[in-house]
């Protein structure tokens, strides 16, 4: 079993102060094995705070990022899953499932992870996932209204991944879960 | 080297000492054995005879006198079973001043005088006065000062205290206290002495052994604090005058000053306060030289802790008036000594106010006035620049934050800020610092302009450069402080559209005034407040009318047209793209097409102007055609002009493959799905061919270059956009269309000419595979799909 924690979008400080303090407290040290963040962070001190979460942090540049450094893409392989992220703001139209799911193929992996829009989803394909996980203080987007802070937890095992959201409605986080079970990719590709 | 030789000799004279002591302790060891009193005193006498040293340093002769007064336990329990066996202790006590040496002979009476006084065959006031009166003895301040710790602590539980065995008729606990305070006071002399025997170039040495001697001194203090019958009226009556009168007679700094402490730190505190006005009137009557501020700021940190120790004690302090009374006595000590160091005055003020705060939570005015005495001290002189002042200064006005957890309470206070305006450049900067980490950190949201004004005046020293201080560089701390006024921007919220637009309003006036550093950190927050205005605005709309408002998107627009303009003169110019972007799409929700029109300009006028770097201008198409693609607000003709100039931008990137994916990202401006009027299929075509054109171009120059073909990737990433559209509908794209791709593909990555590329496989493969998963739906897209052969 391995934890995987998924965020993106903090917009600290051009749109957020800082995590909510509910988020911070669950975020705890040792409980983590990798962290995933689409983005946007945009400070080094963001950055530096997912590290003390867990060193094993894998992040993609978002448009208002200052370090030029993140990749546009990363994929990595957890278990027996291959995972991407991207930001997202690279694939139009923005939070397009289809345009999404083409990234997905070309990646090559099963589960993506995508941000910008802020709106968490999490969308179930033949494929695989594409999920995101919203923005994690609840930035302003112009894309969408009334966004709540959320993240993704997933727990990937043997070749089962369960997603679990966390989302923040009027100061109580609530939980949501999502079951997803690989099935072995078929080897007779048509011609 | 004469340090070391002088620590050498005080070994060896030690070593001696202890020589001597055991030598004769080991001989009296053998009298008590054989109940022999005579040799008992003879060599105990001769053992106490080693303490008459003069040679040994307070802290070597202390080790001395552990010894011997051990032993003395040992004489002490001999004479005690002496009495048992019918030796009477009056005449021990006649026998015991036979021995020849004063110094001895006064161990020796101490120890059967404590004897004496448990067989309770005479009053223990009178044995005790005895003893005490006695020890005058010895003048000579070190051996004087042990002896008398002897008889100190010999004495102890033996005292005449109230419901002690030795209080009796004629013992009362007067002569418990006057035995304890004549003790007391004849130690003092003596270790006051000590500071004047000897050269006056040692005077530093002597200074530091005597420290080491304190202890005794104000051991008897404690002893004091213990006896029972000191109550609340005796203490206030007798202890505390007379021990004052010691200490103000001694005109010795070092003794004022330790003692003065020793009363505040052994004696409770509601005495304290309910002797606040003898013990404040001790304080100017002190050597000028003592460090009266540290002895107040204890007490006062003593007596807030105490109130701190429950509300049921702060009647107490109401009763006596503490509050006037310190304050008062701080005035008069700070005018009495001219020259006390200005840490000093804040030191003692920081402490004033954490009294208060304890005490007077809610009178803001006493806080007021004790921060206004403060300023006085402080205006008028150069801005504080000691480090220790400093420390005080952040202290003092860190200390009602931290207690309200408010700025409110804060900005309500009028000599806040201007102590504030006293501080130097660094200080004031830290200051606002740990103002704006105190809102942060409680949350506190600042609700009105006025008050957003105040405190923006307050932290100025974070907003803009002040006087002197124009240095370019961006350091770490110079991002972290405008960070977190980036943060403190958040933090600003009116639940009124009207009072918001204000705040906002205010906040801009001090940002704008920040210069060009500053401004990348803080316009965007306040961007991003003014567009959640907007969106607020945009959902009233529908509730209030239009006429009343005074507060509407447009204007709201132009503040903000206006504040981004500041960015334009600082080379950020992908920040300000991405900000007139989001402001266009903030225009297109509130369906205000020419204002919608207008930042889009902006926005290509920075692209073609300033963004020159190429990962950003990839990153800067991607935002601009992600964004028009968005927009629903442009009629045809506003729509052509900019989905041509996105789509003219894009093919002029300078990568091949950038061009190509930005050209056929375009394809997605002709077609929405949700727009009937926005469905223009040739230009989808367009776009795709277009790119793939461009994907062809990167084939040839692969070739060209490296003589071998490039990836396929570009191909199948068009493909894919082809199936895209092709699902969609597009009647443009036909199934040949696609075959032929497919087709084309194929032989790009079977030629001679290809190397292997894994990552071309496995996105073909996908892409396949996508296609049968499509086929296996059935329904209309199945349909779609099956004709789809190759």
């Amino acid at each position: 079993m391995v934890l995987v924690l998924a965020l993106g979008d903090l917009h600290i400080p051009h749109r957020a102060p800082d995590l909510p303090a509910k988020f911070k407290s669950m975020l705890v040290p040792g409980k983590i094995q990798h962290v995933i963040c689409t983005g946007n962070l945009c400070i080094k001190e963001v950055h530096e705070y997912l590290k003390t979460v867990c060193p094993d942090l894998h992040i993609t540049r978002g448009e208002y990022d200052e370090d030029s450094r993140y990749p546009d893409t990363k994929t990595l392989t957890i278990g027996q899953f291959k995972l991407g992220v991207c930001h997202g703001h690279q694939v139009i139209p923005w939070g397009d499932l289809d345009s999404l799911a083409m990234l997905q193929r070309q990646l090559d992996v099963d589960i993506l992870v995508t941000g910008h829009t802020h709106q968490f989803t999490a969308y179930k394909h033949e494929a695989g996932v594409v999920i995101n996980p919203g923005s994690a203080t609840g930035a302003f987007s112009s894309v969408t209204y009334d966004v709540n802070p959320s993240f993704v937890l997933m727990d990937i095992d043997g070749l089962r991944v369960v997603v679990y959201v966390y989302e923040l409605i009027d100061g109580e986080v609530k939980v949501d879960k999502i079951d997803f079970k690989k099935t072995t990719t078929p080897t007779n590709l048509p011609h | 080297m004469i340090s070391d030789g002088v620590v050498e000799d005080e070994e060896k004279w030690l070593s001696a000492g202890i020589a001597g002591l055991q030598q004769n302790a080991f001989y009296m060891h053998r009298a008590l054995d054989s109940n022999n009193l005579k040799d008992a005193l003879k060599y105990s006498a001769q053992m106490l005879s080693e303490l008459r040293t003069s040679r040994l340093s307070p802290h070597k002769y202390y080790e001395l006198y552990m010894r011997a007064f051990d032993e003395l336990r040992k004489l002490e329990i001999f004479f005690k079973e002496e009495t048992g066996r019918g030796c009477s202790i009056v005449e021990l006590y006649e026998l015991v001043q036979h021995a020849g040496n004063i110094l001895p002979r006064l161990y020796l009476l101490c120890t059967v005088g404590s004897v004496y006084i448990k067989s309770k065959e005479a009053p223990a006031k009178d044995v005790l006065k005895d003893l005490v009166e006695m020890c005058r003895g010895i003048q000579h301040p070190l051996r004087g000062l042990f002896l008398r710790s002897y008889l100190s602590q010999v004495s102890r539980d033996k005292l005449p205290d109230i419901g002690s065995e030795y209080e009796g008729d004629a013992d009362t606990v007067m002569d418990a206290v006057e035995f304890v305070l004549q003790n007391f006071t004849e130690m003092n002399k003596l270790w006051v002495r000590m500071q004047h025997q000897g050269p006056a170039r040692e005077k530093d040495k002597r200074g530091k052994e005597r420290g080491e001697l304190r202890d005794l001194v104000g051991k008897n203090l404690h002893v004091l604090s213990q006896i029972e019958g000191v109550d609340l009226e005796m203490y206030k009556e007798i202890v505390l005058p007379r021990v004052l009168e010691q200490v103000v007679n001694c005109k010795d700094e070092l003794a004022q000053y330790y003692l003065m402490d020793c009363i505040i730190q052994v004696f409770p505190d509601e005495y304290h306060l309910q002797t606040l006005e003898t013990l404040l009137n001790a304080c100017p009557q002190l050597q000028a030289s003592v460090d009266v501020e540290t002895v107040l700021s204890r007490l006062m940190e003593r007596l807030s802790n105490y109130a701190a120790s429950g509300s049921e004690v702060l009647p107490e302090f109401f009763q006596v008036e503490a509050f006037a009374k310190l304050n008062n006595a701080i005035g008069k000590v700070i005018e009495a000594q001219e020259n006390m160091p200005i840490a000093g005055v804040v030191t003692l003020y920081a402490s004033l106010l954490k009294f208060t705060l304890q005490v007077h939570p809610d009178r803001l005015d006493y806080i007021d006035q004790i921060l206004g005495a403060c300023v006085k001290k402080l205006s008028g002189r150069e801005k504080l620049d000691e480090s220790k002042a400093t420390k005080q200064i952040v202290a003092l006005l860190s200390a009602p934050l931290e207690k309200y957890k408010d700025i409110d309470t804060a900005l309500n206070l009028s000599n806040y800020p201007r102590i504030m305006e006293c501080l130097n450049d660094g200080t004031h900067k830290e200051m606002a610092n740990v103002i704006v980490q105190n809102i942060m950190k409680n949350k506190t949201c600042i609700s009105t302009a006025e008050k957003v004004d105040a405190l923006f005046e307050l932290i100025k020293g974070l907003i803009r450069d002040l006087d002197g201080d124009t240095h370019d560089e961006l350091d770490e701390d110079f991002i972290e402080e405008q960070n977190s006024v980036a943060r403190l921007i958040q933090m600003l919220h009116s639940d009124d559209p009207e009072e918001m637009l204000k705040v906002i309003q205010t906040v801009r006036k001090h940002i704008l005034t920040g210069g060009r550093k500053r401004h990348p950190y803080t316009v965007p927050p306040l961007i991003f407040s003014s567009l959640k205005l907007v969106r607020r605005l945009e959902r009233q709309d529908e509730s209030v009318s239009g006429d009343e408002v005074s507060t509407t998107p447009k204007k709201i627009f132009q503040l903000v047209t206006q504040t981004i303009e500041a960015l334009t003169s600082i080379p950020v110019p992908e920040l300000a793209l991405g900000l007139y972007l989001q402001c266009a799409e903030a225009a297109n929700d509130c369906d205000l097409e020419p204002v919608a029109y207008e930042f889009f300009t902006q926005a290509y006028i920075l692209y073609e102007e300033e963004i020159t770097d190429s990962k950003t201008q990839v990153t800067s198409i991607h935002l601009i055609i992600g964004t028009l693609q968005r927009m629903h607000v442009f009629g045809v003709e506003n729509r052509d002009a900019l989905t041509h100039k996105a789509t003219g931008y894009s093919a002029k990137l300078l990568k091949k493959p950038d061009q190509c994916r930005a050209v056929y990202a375009c394809s997605h401006l002709f077609w929405l799905d949700d727009h009937d009027s926005i469905r223009d299929g040739e230009r989808v075509l367009l776009c795709l061919k277009r790119s793939l054109r461009i994907a062809n171009a990167v084939q040839q120059m692969a070739n060209a270059t490296r003589g071998s073909s490039g990836s396929a990737l570009l191909f199948i990433e068009i493909l894919n956009k082809y199936l895209y559209f092709y699902e969609k509908g597009v009647s443009q794209i036909t199934v040949e269309s696609i075959q032929d791709l497919i087709k084309l593909i194929r032989n790009e990555m079977q030629g001679d000419a290809s190397p292997s590329d894994p990552a071309a496989d496995a996105f073909l493969a996908s892409t396949l595979l996508y296609i049968q998963f499509q086929k296996d739906k059935g329904g209309a897209v199945g349909d779609k799909y099956m004709l789809i052969t190759d």
